[in-house]
């Protein structure tokens, strides 16, 4: 640990310490042959995929549809067709379940939020931040894409087959990406994991202030943001992206071999343990 | 990350490493690879069941859950706890981080889906819906 400074005495004097970002809680687990024969989380409803149920939701708010869908389940539906969607705004949102979702024309902002196990595919296009905070499941969709697409996306594969807007996968902290078509400028933008797959162009910026994680771009890079820089492709990425492509029906149009890799060149990494205190110096 | 340093790197030292990093008496960044793609070849017959019963072809969200080490022991994070839970000792650790990670993710499973996991708690006391 290196000496305190006079600022730093100065704050340590008035009870502001530094503080350790080491040492989260940890627990025991149970043995690996304990609770091995459940698959699902306690608290999550019992769905048979073979169960379905058509929701036409042209004359219902977002909220009596999102309510609907959690009634569905509880009634163990695990198959919704969600019929007129008009484009209306956070729909599918905070799905904590698994379940197959088919929704049948496009969505506003914000669809499919917030979910943690669902199949969804949508066959119109989304608009902004569709799958914002998604945590695992799948997210397919036919058609384009508006900006913020993916936000903050925890796990989980989201898919758009068509183009999508700006800041693609902002703030990206695990899952997967995968855009057929072009991404617009600062995709990537402060990524920390998790993967993007670009199969078409990418605009300016790419992978601006990421920390950590991998975009793969299958045609040109407009420009580079701040610290992202070519990786080297290896025989593992290539048989990952031609796994993933093939799961859903894409392929890169010049071939896997020929698609750039980027990563963080980690030249941003500046974290210690002294952050917080210099921050209540400044304040 | 993986490839460059012994597997055991940060079971058998402190993992400071570079002159910042002891200066600050900390790790900087993770301290396994969050890039490396798991192989498939490699499944456990649990997480086969699992996926076949979440209706995924492969890992899905599974894919960023590795084996980590943290204060010298083998643990896997729990984003739902926003902690380490630590692998018990008795389970021998294979050679390969591969075969590691697909242990991590089959115990973060069954950690998850138990009773005794503290989200059930807190979805029993603050759930909405």
């Amino acid at each position: 640990m290196g000496t305190l400074n006079d600022e730093q005495h100065k704050s340590y004097d008035m009870g502001m310490h530094t503080e350790q970002l080491s040492g989260r809680t940890m627990q025991k687990f149970f043995s690996l042959d304990e609770d091995g024969g459940r698959f699902t989380q306690p608290y999550t409803h019992d769905v048979d995929f073979d169960k379905k149920a058509d929701l036409d939701i042209k004359d219902m708010e977002a909220s009596e549809v999102n309510t609907k869908i959690r009634e569905l389940m509880a009634e163990g539906y695990g198959h919704i067709v969600i019929k007129n969607p008009l484009a209306k705004h956070s729909i599918c949102v905070g799905i904590l379940n698994r379940l197959k979702v088919d929704i049948e024309g496009s969505l506003g902002y914000f669809g499919c939020g917030l979910i943690d196990g669902p199949n969804v595919r949508i066959t119109g296009r989304v608009g902004w931040s569709c799958a914002e905070n998604m945590m695992s499941g799948t997210v397919v969709i036919e058609k384009n894409a508006g900006s913020t697409f993916g936000a903050a996306i925890r796990g989980g594969d989201l898919v758009c087959k068509g183009d999508v807007g700006s800041r693609t996968g902002i703030d990206q902290k695990g899952g997967n990406i995968i855009v057929g078509g072009s991404t617009g400028a600062f995709s990537g933008f402060m990524m920390q994991r998790g993967r993007m797959v670009i199969l078409g162009n990418a605009g300016i910026n790419l992978g601006d202030s990421m920390y950590d994680g991998t975009i793969y771009v299958g045609g040109d890079v407009e420009s580079y943001g701040v610290d992202a820089v070519p990786g080297e492709m290896t025989d593992m990425d290539a048989k990952w992206l031609e796994d993933k492509l093939n799961l859903y029906g894409m392929k890169a149009p010049n071939g896997i071999s020929k698609m750039k890799k980027i990563v963080a060149g980690k030249q941003l990494w500046n974290y210690d343990n002294l952050e917080p205190t210099e921050k209540k110096i400044i304040l | 990350m993986s490839d460059k340093i012994d597997i055991d790197h940060f079971l058998t030292t402190d993992g400071l490493d570079s002159e910042r990093e002891q200066e600050i008496g900390q790790h900087i960044g993770y301290r396994y690879d969050v890039n490396l793609v798991p192989d498939l070849n490699r499944l456990t017959p649990y997480l086969k069941d699992y996926m076949e019963v979440m209706g995924w072809s492969d890992l899905n969200w599974l894919e960023d859950v590795h084996l980590g080490y943290e204060e010298g022991k083998a643990a896997v994070f729990d984003r739902n706890i926003n902690g380490w839970v630590q692998v018990p000792d008795d389970i021998k650790l294979p050679d390969n981080q591969q075969d590691r990670d697909m242990i991590a993710r089959e115990l973060l499973l069954k950690f998850q889906m138990s009773d005794r996991h503290p989200l059930v708690q807190l979805k029993a006391a603050y759930k909405k819906f």
